[in-house]
């Protein structure tokens, strides 16, 4: 067993296992995106950043690529941690700001402005799709294409691919279109539709809808939910 | 013939340089890349019809060598015995040469190097006072050797290193002799070479490999394509060195695809080295077998980064990986890796021909040997420098470089790369170590060191910094891709006069987390040319953002042109040449620029001969 | 306007099946691989790609995505003659876009298209390694130094006439 430190805590792994991996056994809370267990880790998305060794060499490494080390001090909510934190999620929101899944962070992660130009895309690069298609459905009919501002995720010359069995796994995985926020509102690239518009789902629920389902909860949207019920 | 042992070697070193100083007079002709943009593959061709028709062909022998670095002089040609050193020579100088200089031993007067300081002409290669300044220990040779000729090499000790090592010392002494040397890699971080190689020494592995990072890719950089094109031997018998000390098998030599030259002269030399038994099995006499493949980049900057020199090696997409591992422990198709830059492996022979102790003598405490700089930008004197470490880039400007062109001042000089900073002319005075330039925000780099004067804008060299970045960044980190992108939208901005105050606190944030969270060299490093200027040129962004002015006179939405009515002649040559029509005015009566019109493309500003156009 | 010739599954076979023998087929020489068949076709076309992904066994988005990332490979026809620009930082401070620009205007192309009379295709490179001389325009392999852009216009009316291995031009 591998014994190192996260946030003062002292814990143990299993040899050929990651930060991330410890974080989680023992409960403790890391922001993933491009992360899926079922999958061959990407370390991409940068979310699940942690801060590793002390002083002048103490860098940010992510926790689902970094192995466990023996002796290591890892902290998960360093200030560096955070503020890097809560850029990414900026950054994504401002590449796809319709997704739930990006939405869920900002409001988790207080983010509530976005300084940058919208970009209105529907792809985050997280890859998870190229990796299910490959790692899992064993047809590799899609790839990152092209590289820096100009990456995408498609097929070979961006036509049907013979080896795509239309699975929809590709779907299935996708952060970005498996929950569409509707919340945006005009102006704003944030949703946070549950605590900022009136009335929200607090008023009907005991609790925030949001972060808890996996599904589209739809009082977020601008009808007054008690017309739905 | 394959050499069968040192001894060998040496016999036939003997006999080349015995046959070679049969009296011949040699006309040397640089022909790197650089030269053969001034032609130097027609000159090299007229000289040796020239020495055919005069019948000289068994006293003159003409020779292409490798790139000497003296660039703004091209064409470069040296008579020897004497060292005659020739400047700005063109086809029609040949015959006068032939006839004047080698058999008539008069000097030909224009062709001498002028210089400025003394007023007087310069006969002699050893006197040019841009030579004179420098400490030549790797770019000497260049001016001496054909690349394509192995003999050139030989004759002038190249391989003896090798013969010392694999007749008399074990791997592990070859690894105390560089680390007692205090040889830093050359390819911009510095981390001691010695260690490294004791790494990969002791990594456990049954089969290792070595490999040559020559994919320079800093634009402004071009050390390591003189060195490969014009000495590619050096750069192999470092490889062959360092591959008996670290038990490697198998050696690859990635070169970038920009490099055709090199490329093909590198391909020569290993089939060269083959030829004589000094790649293959049991090299001289010994129990080391090795060889070498040679590969060539396809147009990835990213792919200087170690992890994704390997990817690339792999026939994958260059995109790094985590470390650790690291490549030592694990590399290419996880074996362990030792990779170093082309100017590491040059130093090698060296070492081990003169020893540590000679070599730890020159440079600074912590940076041992000479560095190749590429001076390039707004400079009197461009080309390649090598000076010992401890050197101040005061002296390499000013000293070396010749100052500023057109009288101008100096304002900044970029060292490092889009990796590095700009170092401003107020903390010129630093010297070339890599504990220092770190220090100053800056870093060593490969070595290109970019000279900027008062008509650059700082803040547009930060654009064009971020731009090169986003360009070749391989997409992966949400920091490195979508940060530069938005770091780059911001700076743009500024340059349109449209950057507000916030814009440099959202600036200064997100190049803190893009540094942080970004995994690879490429994105750490990618704010430094923002956070640099942002230290020493403040005033520059100031003006852009509160004035709505450039002071380097250079983005196109804060500058104007205008025709000056006192210099202008009507001669009508910047209105012809308008791509927009923007230009109106009679013949013989002064022009004038509609502002509405005007797109700022300088093609009037470059036209006119009477410096008639203002920009301000 | 010429009409490209078709390029079929039965043309490419030969040439392919000779590249991977060069290489044995080696999956890693791929980088070398793609750069042989671009040598022979003047590109990578989509037929060639396909048949290669069957030899050699490697799923095509695989080629596709290595063909995509490094900027040496062409997935498109080149035009008949090849202008490079060099964007490099000595270049840049020496005013290469201006000259880039000036080609743009002229010839009514972007870096990395090619004119409609396929006669130049436009690319830029972010250094030579020919500092002294920038900024550069590599015209078909010959090296022009210390290009400006009021002497674009007689750059490209000189490829007509071959100007072979010419002199650096006067700076501005």
């Amino acid at each position: 067993m591998i014994k190192f430190t996260i946030d003062g805590l002292e814990v143990q792994a299993e040899e050929g296992t990651t930060i991330l991996d410890t974080c989680r056994f023992y409960g403790i809370d890391i922001p993933t995106l491009c992360h899926d267990e079922g999958l061959t880790a990407y370390g991409g998305c940068r979310l699940c950043v942690v801060e590793i060794g002390e002083g002048p060499s103490a860098k940010l490494v992510t926790s689902c690529t970094y192995p466990a080390t023996e002796g290591l001090k890892v902290r998960t909510h360093s200030r560096r941690v955070v503020k890097a934190r809560r850029v990414v999620i900026e950054l994504m929101l401002a590449r796809c700001s319709s997704s739930k899944t990006i939405q869920d962070l900002a409001s988790k992660y207080d983010v509530h402005k976005v300084r940058f130009k919208l970009k209105n895309e529907n792809c985050i690069l997280c890859g998870l799709c190229v990796r299910i298609c490959e790692e899992q459905m064993m047809a590799g009919a899609i790839g990152f294409v092209d590289r820096g501002k100009g990456m995408k995720i498609s097929t070979p010359f961006d036509i049907k691919s013979d080896v795509c069995r239309t699975c929809g796994a590709c779907m299935y995985i996708c952060p970005a279109c498996n929950a569409r926020c509707q919340g945006p509102n005009e102006g704003s690239a944030t949703c946070g539709s549950c605590v900022t518009m009136t009335p929200t789902c607090l008023d009907h629920y005991d609790d925030a809808q949001c972060f808890m389902s996996e599904t589209s909860c739809g009082t977020c949207v601008r009808e007054d939910p008690k017309k739905k019920v | 013939m394959k050499l069968k042992n040192a001894e060998e070697l040496r016999k036939l070193r003997e006999s080349i340089k015995k046959e070679s100083s049969k009296g011949k007079k040699l006309i040397t002709v640089c022909s790197g890349t650089g030269c053969r943009a001034y032609g130097c593959e027609d000159l090299i061709s007229a000289f040796k019809q020239e020495v055919e028709k005069s019948g000289l062909k068994n006293e003159v022998e003409v020779k292409a060598t490798g790139c000497p670095g003296f660039c703004e002089r091209g064409n470069i040609v040296v008579i020897y015995p004497e060292g005659i050193f020739y400047q700005r020579v063109k086809k029609s100088h040949v015959p006068d040469i032939l006839k004047k200089t080698v058999v008539g031993k008069q000097l030909i007067d224009e062709l001498l190097f002028l210089d400025e300081e003394t007023g007087k002409k310069v006969t002699y290669e050893k006197d040019v006072p841009f030579y004179k300044k420098q400490m030549r220990l790797l770019l000497g040779a260049n001016a001496l050797i054909d690349p394509t000729k192995i003999e050139d090499y030989i004759a002038l000790g190249g391989y003896s290193a090798l013969g010392k090592v694999l007749s008399g010392m074990k791997p592990d002494e070859v690894i105390a002799e560089v680390k007692a040397a205090g040889l830093r890699g050359r390819g911009g971080a510095g981390f001691p070479t010695g260690m490294k190689w004791e790494i990969t020494r002791k990594a456990k592995g049954d089969q290792k490999f070595v490999v040559v990072n020559a994919d320079e890719g800093d634009p402004g950089a071009f050390m390591d394509r003189s060195l490969l094109e014009g000495n590619p031997h050096s750069i192999l018998e470092g490889l062959m060195i360092g591959a008996y000390a670290i038990g490697a098998s198998r050696g690859f030599v990635y070169v970038r695809n920009e490099y055709p030259l090199a490329v093909q002269n590198v391909i020569i030399a290993t089939e060269e080295a083959r030829k004589h038994g000094l790649l293959g099995k049991n090299i001289l006499g010994s129990d080391f077998s090795f060889d070498i493949d040679i590969v060539r980049g396809a147009g990835a900057f990213v792919c200087g980064e170690e992890t994704a020199l390997m990817a690339s090696i792999e026939g994958r997409r260059g995109v790094p990986r985590q470390r650790p591992p690291f490549p030592s422990d694990s590399g290419i198709l996880g074996k362990p890796t030792n990779i170093n830059n082309v100017e590491t492996w040059a130093n090698v022979p060296l070492i081990i021909e003169k020893g540590s102790g000679w070599y730890s003598k020159i440079g600074t405490k912590g940076s041992k040997g000479t560095k190749i700089f590429s001076l390039v930008g707004k400079i009197n004197n461009t080309g390649l420098v090598e000076v010992p470490m401890g050197v101040t880039l005061s002296d390499i400007v000013f000293g070396i470089g010749g100052g500023i062109p057109k009288g101008k001042e100096l304002k900044a000089i970029q060292i490092g790369g889009p990796s590095g900073g700009c170092i401003p002319k107020s903390q010129a005075n630093v010297p070339i170590d890599y504990d220092e330039l770190k220090k100053l925000g800056g870093m060593m780099g490969s070595g290109g060191l970019v000279v900027m004067d008062e008509d650059t804008c700082m803040v547009d060299v930060a654009k064009y910094f971020l731009e090169f970045l986003l360009e070749e960044s391989c997409g992966k980190c949400t920091t490195c891709r979508d940060g530069i992108e938005r770091m780059l939208e911001i700076v743009t901005r500024i340059t349109e006069g449209k950057g507000t105050m916030e814009d440099i606190d959202t600036l200064n944030e997100l190049a803190e987390v893009v540094r942080d969270a970004s995994m690879c060299g490429l994105g750490q490093t990618s704010p430094n040319p923002v956070l640099s200027t942002l230290r020493y040129f403040k005033d520059e962004y100031m003006a852009h953002i509160k004035d709505k002015k450039c002071p380097g006179k250079v983005c196109k939405a804060l500058i104007t042109y205008t025709i000056l009515d006192d210099k202008c002649t009507g001669c009508g040559a910047c209105k012809q040449r308008c791509p927009q029509g923007a230009i109106s005015g009679d013949k013989k009566k002064p022009h004038k620029i509609d502002p509405k019109k005007c797109i700022r493309c300088d093609v009037c500003y470059t036209t006119c001969k009477f410096h008639a156009i203002k920009k301000e | 306007m010429d009409k490209e010739p078709m390029i079929t599954a039965d043309k490419v076979a030969p040439v392919i099946d000779k590249v991977i023998a060069k290489y044995g087929g080696d999956r890693k020489m791929l980088i070398s691989i793609l750069f042989d068949v671009q040598h022979e076709f003047k590109y990578l076309p989509k037929e060639a790609l396909e048949y290669l992904s069957k030899k050699m066994k490697v799923p095509l988005i695989d080629l596709y995505s290595i063909a995509t990332f490094y900027k040496a490979y062409s997935l498109t026809p080149k035009g008949k003659h090849q202008l490079t620009v060099c964007l490099g930082t000595a270049c840049h401070v020496r005013g290469a876009l201006g000259v880039l620009e000036e080609i743009e205007r002229q010839l009514d192309v972007r870096p990395g298209g090619t004119t409609k009379d396929k006669e130049f295709s436009l690319s830029t490179v972010a250094c030579l390694g020919c500092c002294a001389m920038g900024p550069i325009v590599v015209m078909d392999d010959v090296y022009h130094g210390q290009v400006t852009p009021t002497a674009v216009k007689g750059l490209l009316a000189g490829v007509s006439k071959k100007a072979a291995g010419s002199q650096a031009k006067a700076g501005a």
